[in-house]
């Protein structure tokens, strides 16, 4: 076990060290003097030779890497071109929206996920199968962005049972925050739920054949029982594992659903800066998410190991 | 000599028996036969699209913006500049699957060599795993991002972005299947007559890597679709005014009060799509799926 984990620590380190080297030749790589893209507007020789001293730009460059690291660690992604706000600041006001809209979208997947995973398997080869089987194989194939143009054009403003942007910060007003962050979260919950309810059927089936699930019916358990107590308990494994394989996904479909509904979050963010060719707030976005990425997946995998004792001896999460 | 040059594991006469018994398996699925049917039909339409398309997508028609769906000479309607929306779903869709077949190939040509290599050499496994946890670390749309960022927002851009996201993919369902293979005895008898690693790799351990290939490519397409759907969609793939599915829907979403028809019909497409290829897909998972004997 412990060496298990000393293992997983160290490879995840090794891909944070390696992300960030990606990030920062990435950076060198932009179309033309990275000073001249950092500089925006003032671009008089002067500025231009401030931010070569203040970026380090003049010394060689693993002097470069280590004085960039360095910043890094202290917080300091330098100040967005467009806005003059430094990088870090806009990015603890947008980071709690993207982590709200993720986490309601991830627990509305799994109720839904789990829950029609459960019923296909029971009732395996009858209609309710059917209709869960291609609800899934739909919500795999829809493309989200457009299901959410559909929620806004229909239920927002026809309807309008939902408002069709906008954002109220959750601590302000609690209710007004989850009605406009409900529609987001179930249009990027969607395709996450698809996936869970597949691989939780295919696992439930497994399960329902399985030796320990025929001694528990032949034990005289009820039915409920045997499917709550014994064949659940594996699909707590298939989310976990899903979550984490499915992370940049949903990160991706974070980025494209607050873009749609207008969430002031982390992708609008990543989004304008995109178009205004903000190199720091694009630096930051893209080093970020490989970071929550790396950090998230060896929280999964520790996760892992403590549900499922087999991992441990392997040391390989197939 | 084109005796020697006839690849072994095609030619036994247990494969040919398997891929008759795969063939009658799809034949036999009307879900496969009917998938089958809406993607050649998309495939016919997409390549012939610049020369069957009603009218030419950049024509334009400031006298006859907005017609809805049903109007003579437009029969799908015509969007914000009076151009024709059949025309341009037609030529939309052609980019969509060109972009997908880009994106799946690249990732193909990269993904397939470092998965048998990470499944057959133990000291390029390590590595290779490093490698995939590093393209891991970066989302398909971030991937994108960064790209635009350096490169510009473009077709190529887009596939590429989606293409290296699919890379680990394709990495781990072809190492698994060669560390299956290789633990096979058939194998281990082309090591013990003396056939150099590329030899076993490329004659006996590919040609049987074959179908979990195709599988994960038809997976990889409905997901590559989507990708450019939603590049585009941002204004990070393919740029007006060259039609695409995404754009149109972009479009759509501006002039929404308008004509809310326009945001339906570039989504009821790119869906049947990437239905289309998960339905074929799955119904091709279960016909290679050698359990599914009846």
């Amino acid at each position: 076990m412990a060496r298990y984990l000393v293992t997983r620590a160290w490879h995840s380190a090794l891909t944070l060290l390696l992300s960030t080297v990606v990030v920062f030749l990435g950076v060198r790589a932009l179309p033309g003097d990275p000073a001249l893209a950092l500089a925006g507007e003032d671009r008089s020789p002067e500025a231009l030779e401030a931010i070569r001293h203040h970026y380090g730009l003049d010394q060689p460059l693993p002097l470069q890497f280590a004085q960039y690291v360095e910043r890094i660690v202290q917080g300091d992604f330098g100040v967005s071109i467009r806005t003059g706000i430094p990088v870090s600041s806009m990015l603890t006001t947008a980071l709690p929206v993207t982590v709200e809209l993720s986490v309601l979208a991830i627990l509305l997947a799994t109720a839904l996920g789990v829950g029609a995973g459960v019923l296909a398997a029971v009732r395996r080869g009858r209609p309710a199968e059917w209709l869960a089987n291609g609800l899934a194989l739909v919500g795999l194939s829809v493309p989200h962005f457009w299901l959410g143009l559909l929620a806004i054009l229909y239920l927002s403003v026809a309807a309008g049972l939902f408002p069709a942007s906008g954002f109220v910060p959750l601590l302000q007003d609690p209710v007004g925050n989850l009605h406009h962050i409900v529609l987001p979260a179930v249009i990027l919950g969607t395709g996450l739920a698809a996936i869970i309810m597949r691989q939780t059927r295919s696992a439930m089936l497994d399960a329902l054949s399985s030796d320990h699930v025929r001694t528990a019916k032949a034990k005289g358990l009820r039915p409920r029982a045997v499917i709550t107590r014994h064949a659940l308990r594996n699909s707590l494994i298939v989310v976990v594992t899903i979550v984490g394989l499915q992370l940049g996904g949903l990160i991706s479909g974070a980025v494209v659903t607050e873009q749609i509904f207008g969430l002031p979050g982390f992708g609008k963010m990543t989004i304008d800066a995109v178009f205004q060719r903000d190199y720091p707030v694009i630096q930051a976005v893209v080093l970020l998410t490989a970071t929550a990425y790396i950090v998230i997946n060896f929280l999964v995998d520790l996760l892992y190991s403590v549900i499922d004792p087999r991992i441990r001896v392997t040391g390989d999460p197939a | 000599m084109t005796v020697l040059t006839v690849p072994m594991a095609e030619a036994s006469p247990a494969s040919i028996s398997r891929r008759a018994r795969v063939l009658r398996r799809l034949r036999r699925n009307p879900l496969a036969v009917v998938s089958f049917v809406v993607l050649a039909l998309a495939a016919v339409v997409a390549l012939l699209s610049p020369w069957i398309a009603p009218y030419s997508v950049q024509q334009t028609d400031f006298a006859h913006t907005f017609s809805p769906p049903g109007t003579p000479g437009h029969v799908l309607g015509t969007d914000d500049l009076g151009r024709d929306v059949l025309s341009r779903i037609m030529l939309g869709a052609r980019a969509s699957l060109q972009v997908a077949l880009l994106a799946v190939a690249t990732s193909l040509i990269i993904g397939v060599p470092l998965g048998l290599a990470a499944g057959y050499f133990r000291a390029w496994d390590a590595v290779l795993s490093r490698f995939t946890d590093l393209l891991l670390a970066f989302p398909f749309l971030i991937m994108a991002v960064g790209l635009a960022a350096i490169r510009g927002a473009s077709l190529t851009n887009a596939a590429v972005a989606i293409g290296i996201a699919q890379i680990p993919g394709v990495i781990r369902v072809v190492r698994s299947d060669t560390l299956r293979l290789k633990s096979l005895d058939f194998v281990a008898a082309a090591v013990v007559d003396g056939a150099s690693d590329l030899w076993v790799l490329a004659r006996h351990i590919l040609p049987n890597a074959t179908s979990v290939i195709l599988v994960q490519a038809t997976v990889a397409i409905p997901a590559a679709i989507l990708g450019e759907a939603v590049l585009s969609f941002l204004g990070l793939g393919i740029q007006p005014p060259a039609p695409s599915l995404g754009t149109m829907l972009a479009t759509a979403q501006q002039f929404a009060a308008r004509a809310p028809w326009a945001a339906v019909l570039p989504g009821v497409v790119i869906m049947g799509l990437a239905l289309a290829f998960n339905v074929f897909g799955d119904a091709l998972r279960d016909a290679l799926d050698p359990k599914g004997d009846r």
